[in-house]
């Protein structure tokens, strides 16, 4: 699974490379996020756009987990 | 089913919408219970960065959304300092973003409570508005990018909030460093009390919320997303409800309260904004919050909207409330929206390389 690295973007540029990164990858990937803004935003996204989210904390932020 | 963020933001949204229209009853001027760049102005007046005597006074609806926004990121875990995102990009989109709204009289959030009290000059600005946010989404969505930001020490992201506190203290104890109106709308004000504990709670909530007037309708644009447009509409039932009540529901585009029916000229100030905004991340409000969170990149933008406001002033851009705008101010608006078409252009071209 790729991951997505979008630490340092504010909203709402994690959704979209979020949004890009999943037209090409249609299984899913892993998103860094470093702030709860962005967390909220993409788990939020992918959900609409049916995919299940799993969010761990991890350094300086959370990795979101994006699925079928 | 309405969401948990949906009804937390509806509340923001109430709660906001209330505490402008008492804020107006308690002395604020009309439908400006709350304006950033308004306030923000006055603020720079005060400061003596501006000489126009009636627009001067050290604003504490201000002070109180930075410092409620600023204790409730400490206590939440929120706070972050960060930056190195385009600085400098972002002072000039600011210093742009006010020009348009003082073009305007007002920003996003005061257009929304202008509608709330009948005024349809808003509504042209909110089609303006609109318009800037639908230019600003498809250089978002072609790659459109301000760069990474880095974290920063814990001292730089608490730089803004001390300062603010600074200002504050030195307000209440030796209130003559600053100029105060002592006519017009900056000597228009609630009780500084009241005004401060307003912008406490709408600061504390907005934190939470992630409250913001551009970032409603540029969700839907850009990902079908309804959530954060639900604030912006609440501050609107909100205000329209309040001034129904109190009886300053007055429908209709002239002898509105600070305001002008310059159509063409609403619309562009207000598409300056929209554009403005969604290409710094957030309206005026957003990024006083972004600032107290511990953005250096959004404090930025903050001292460009303030040096936009004295610019304004000093130069004669900003609009008077019955004559409407001044050829200076139409020409720095469309030279502003010049200005942040390149930039978004070429960040956009720079962003897809």
């Amino acid at each position: 699974m790729i991951v997505l690295d979008t630490s340092g973007y504010s909203c709402p540029e994690p959704v979209i490379m979020t949004k890009k990164a999943l037209r090409d990858n249609k299984e899913g990937l892993c998103v860094i996020v470093d702030n709860r803004a962005a967390k909220e935003n993409v788990a939020r996204y992918a959900a609409a756009v049916g995919y299940n989210v799993e969010t761990e904390a991890e350094g300086n932020g959370w990795k979101l987990t994006i699925s079928k | 089913m309405i969401s948990a963020d949906k009804g937390k933001l509806a509340l923001t949204g109430v709660l906001t919408g209330a505490a402008a229209v008492v804020l107006t009853l308690l002395g604020n001027p009309g439908n400006m219970g709350f304006c950033i760049a308004c306030f923000l102005r006055d603020t720079a007046g005060a400061l003596h960065l501006h000489t126009t005597a009636t627009v001067e006074y050290v604003r504490p609806e201000i002070i109180g959304i930075i410092l409620g926004a600023f204790a409730m990121s400490v206590m939440r875990r929120d706070f972050r300092p960060s930056g190195g995102s385009s600085p400098v990009l972002r002072f000039v989109i600011g210093f742009i973003v006010m020009i348009g709204a003082l073009v305007f009289l007002g920003c996003p959030l005061r257009m929304v409570l202008r509608l709330g009290g009948g005024d349809l000059n808003a509504l042209t600005g909110l089609l303006g508005f609109t318009a800037g946010i639908g230019a600003g989404c498809l250089f978002l969505s072609s790659g459109f990018t301000l760069g990474r930001a880095e974290r920063q020490s814990a001292l730089e992201g608490a730089a803004f909030p001390s300062l603010t506190i600074i200002v504050y203290v030195l307000f209440l104890a030796v209130p003559a460093l600053f100029l105060f109106s002592e006519s017009g709308p900056g000597s228009m004000h609630a009780p500084a009390a009241a005004s401060l504990l307003a912008g406490l709670l709408v600061g504390i909530a907005a934190e939470r919320t992630r409250l913001c007037m551009a970032g409603g309708i540029r969700d839907i644009f850009l990902i079908r997303d309804f959530t954060l447009i639900t604030g912006f509409a609440a501050i609107f039932a909100a205000s329209l409800a309040g001034n129904l009540l109190t009886g300053s529901f007055h429908l209709g585009f002239t002898g509105q309260p600070v305001s002008h029916p310059y159509h063409l000229w609403n619309f562009l100030g207000m598409f300056a904004v929209g554009l403005g905004s969604v290409m710094l991340g957030g309206c005026p409000l957003r990024q006083l919050i972004l600032a107290a969170e511990g953005s250096s990149d959004s404090v930025f933008a903050v001292f460009g909207m303030i040096a936009g406001a004295a610019a304004a002033h000093n130069f004669q851009l900003a609009s008077a409330a019955d004559k409407g705008p001044t050829v200076g101010g139409k020409i720095a608006l469309v030279a502003g929206i010049i200005i942040l078409a390149a930039i978004a252009s070429l960040q956009t071209y720079r962003g897809r390389k």
